[in-house]
């Protein structure tokens, strides 16, 4: 190949229901690497982008929720699957972005990848975990069982633009959620790697939608959109995440705050899930 | 429309013959040992001949595994315990079990095919049921590998070190995926021997575990007869015995290692309930004692293989049952048509004669199915006992065969007082529309399985065990692990 050959440039755009669209605003923003050099043009999502995720995110909700949990797992195995082929695209957006040596940009994304495998592990385990048979006093078989809240947002990790995207994603995909994530504003191209993976992954369109963009201008819309069940406030600053917490009351959003290491925890599982009982008769 | 029109219409709509290709199981003439991670040379070993029950023709030559080469299986598996697998983290265990699910569903067709020919059980359900939940079976462990900690078992459960497995000719993919999944996420490592007369199918698993590139010694699979498994029992090499088969059997081991250090779990036989009351919906309830039954010719541990039906439709149900079984299609298993197949060996089929003799001389009504059976092969044509009572040994023994002792009761306390009057307790089936009084009745059946409105479901996520001498210990689900974790 000869090295004077001109370059193909890509333009990173939006993922919502499926399909990967330019913002509807017309709208797009430079991204650069650590070192402050172009990287790529990214879609810089509106409100009305965010609105139209959430829709989709709602529709898809009910069809993922029914599928099995085995099902949901084979399905987020396959994922891995797809980042695994692609890992060294990922990595190389994860060290220009994050200003990594190499070697650690490689280390970020293997973690990524287990964690997506972590992660299909969980959809038919979780209820096991969370679940349980109640020993009521009473000739009843009682039994609890959790489910997804439904819609999630996401602000997702600024600093972190893969390994915290996975995280934060897949924890309320695994549940049975569906999710409409910002990604990182400044390290967006990772995300939206992820996202066309998601493409050939069985994915159906709308359990992940990505809006890139400016957190700061479409968070708000996210936060106290009523259609949202539940928000995840990572990526923003405290005090904005006090103002999108205040937003996220007016429809009883699940809120999920910045809390302690991530690794070994179920917080992220149990972050958005509700505890379903069942009370059943017992008797000739 | 009557009974008898019905029948001379289907019987107007004969099924084309639609049989799957036996070459595509790739068989070789011979097979070696699998030990630390390679066959061993076939000719080093005596040997002994695989049949294809449903046409009593040799389908290859298997190694009678010695003394000596149990001890090596065992030597294999404590050395990569120490040296490999109890330094390979969970999330790497994961994977492994997350490639060898994969290869198994990539090879599916060939390993359904090898199942039905070492077997005898139909295509259909080696296809559609042994190799999928065999896939399943690793996919949900593997799951679990990297989440101990998260088990219920307190922080950090060590596995116990080398398992010792023995499975069954019945399922036998599947009995090798109920072995080896949960104990290779624990982090034990195994020595795993199949039943005689099927070993096939776990010798390509071995070469799928190649395949997956599972660390050598991991996973031996040493074939033989009873002797080898004797062997493995014995070795005090071994820190687990995990047996799945006859309770006959299953009580010689648990005399063998009960003075040792090793730890046990027993899937035994099992006489199961089948409670039909008066409020059961018709359709689904025929199709599920038919399939809790006859499903892989009764070889099943769980077998609803006692019906206890309710006096006020016992006439109805014992007719309609009756067509049933004469309308079940028995034959090649490689048809992809065929409900009921071979009986595996000479053996069973003189086992199943010689107690469906003694039904007849004890003064049960017998059913046959008026199907016609091949020439050559081992075949039991679809039997139905009715006048049975508590007494006769087909409704005491375990048949293992596609022979079904019809009882009556009248009321949910006798339902449940026979369905216990047994020593086994594996699994009972309860039908009826109305659930409370179903869950009042799985309460008081003395039974590790209960299935309402279905029989004879499986599942990686759902616990399956016995109680009483049907065994101890729960295979499947989060409690599976707790058969391979020291806690």
């Amino acid at each position: 190949m000869s090295e004077d050959r001109l370059d193909v440039r890509k333009t990173y755009k939006l993922l919502i229901n499926g399909a990967f669209p330019r913002s509807e605003s017309g709208r797009s923003y430079e991204v650069t690497s650590a070192k402050g050099e172009f990287l790529a043009n990214v879609a810089q999502g509106s409100r009305k982008d965010v609105r139209d995720a959430v829709v989709a995110a709602r529709a898809a909700q009910s069809k993922w929720w029914a599928q099995s949990a085995y099902n949901r797992g084979q399905v987020i195995y396959r994922l891995a699957e797809m980042a695994e082929s692609r890992r060294d695209e990922l990595a190389e957006h994860v060290r220009l972005g994050e200003g990594l040596a190499s070697k650690k940009a490689k280390v970020s994304v293997s973690r990524a990848i287990d964690r997506i495998v972590w992660y299909a592990g969980w959809t038919d385990k979780i209820a096991q975990i969370l679940g349980s048979s109640n020993p009521v006093a009473g000739p009843f078989f009682n039994f609890s069982v959790p489910a997804p809240s439904g819609v999630v947002g996401v602000l997702a990790e600024q600093d972190s633009s893969l390994e915290a995207f996975v995280n934060a994603v897949l924890a309320p995909i695994a549940v049975g959620n569906t999710v409409v994530a910002v990604a990182s504003e400044k390290r967006p191209t990772p995300a939206v790697l992820l996202g066309e993976m998601t493409a050939t992954a069985d994915f159906p369109a709308g359990l992940l939608n990505i809006v890139t963009g400016f957190t700061g201008e479409v968070a708000p819309t996210l936060a106290s959109h009523e259609d949202v069940d539940g928000i995840d406030l990572t990526g923003v600053d405290e005090a904005f995440a006090d103002e999108l917490a205040q937003l996220a009351a007016g429809s009883i959003k699940r809120v999920l705050r910045p809390g302690p290491s991530e690794d070994a925890s179920l917080r992220r599982l149990r972050a958005f899930v509700e505890i379903s009982t069942v009370w059943h008769t017992i008797g000739q | 429309m009557s009974d008898e029109l019905t029948n001379s219409q289907l019987g107007a709509m004969a099924y084309d013959p639609a049989p799957e290709s036996a070459s595509i199981a790739r068989i070789k003439p011979a097979y070696g040992l699998f030990i630390n991670g390679e066959f061993s040379d076939p000719s080093s070993h005596e040997a002994f001949v695989t049949l294809n029950p449903a046409t009593e023709e040799p389908l290859a030559s298997v190694a009678q595994a010695s003394t000596a080469d149990v001890d090596r299986a065992v030597y294999a598996a404590r050395r990569a315990y120490d040296t490999v697998w109890s330094k390979t983290t969970g999330a790497e265990r994961s994977k492994y079990l997350f490639r060898i699910a994969r290869i198994i569903q990539e090879r599916s067709r060939e390993l359904a095919v090898v199942e039905t020919l070492d077997n005898g059980k139909p295509i259909r359900e080696s296809r559609d049921i042994d190799i999928p939940l065999a896939a399943a079976h690793f996919f949900y462990y593997a799951g679990w590998a990297d989440k101990l900690d998260h088990a219920g078992f307190g922080p950090d459960p060590k596995p116990l070190g080398v398992a010792g497995q023995i499975i069954p000719w019945n399922f036998p993919l599947l009995m090798a995926a109920w072995k080896l999944a949960p104990a290779l996420a624990a982090g034990n490592t195994c020595v795993l021997k199949p039943a005689e007369t099927t070993p096939l199918s776990a010798l390509i698993l071995a070469e799928i575990l190649q395949q997956a590139e599972l660390p050598e010694g991991v996973v031996n699979i040493i074939t033989g007869d009873g002797s080898t498994g004797a062997a493995l029992v014995d070795h005090p090499g071994v820190d687990k015995i995990a047996f799945t088969g006859s309770t006959e059997v299953g009580r010689l081991i648990q005399q063998r290692v009960a003075t040792s250090h090793k730890h046990l779990t027993l899937e035994l036989g099992g006489k199961g309930a089948n409670i039909v009351f008066e409020d059961a919906p018709i359709d689904e309830m025929i199709e599920g004692i038919i399939d809790g039954i006859f499903f892989n010719q009764g070889h099943v541990c769980c077998a609803g293989s006692r019906l206890l039906v309710q006096e006020s439709v016992a006439d109805d149900v014992l007719r309609r049952l009756i067509r049933r079984v004469d309308q079940l299609r028995v034959g090649d298993p490689l048809d992809k048509n065929t409900d009921v197949g071979a009986i595996n060996s000479a053996a069973q089929l003189a086992r199943i004669k010689e107690l469906t003799a003694y039904g007849e001389e004890e003064g049960a009504t017998r059913y046959t199915s008026t199907c016609s059976l091949p020439d050559k092969g081992y075949w039991f044509a679809p039997t139905v006992f009715a006048d049975v009572s508590q007494s006769h040994r087909i409704a005491r023994e375990e048949i293992f065969g596609p022979v079904l002792s019809v009882l009556t009761f009248r009321t949910p306390e006798e339902a449940v007082a026979k369905a216990n009057n047994t020593n086994y307790g594996l699994a009972c089936g309860v039908w009826s529309e109305k659930g409370s009084r179903t869950l009042w009745v799985a309460e008081r059946l003395r039974a590790g399985v209960v299935w309402a409105n279905t029989y004879n479901r499986f599942d990686p996520t759902s616990p399956f065990g016995g109680v009483r001498e049907s065994g101890f210990g729960r295979e499947g689900g989060r409690h599976g692990l707790e058969a391979y974790l020291n806690v």
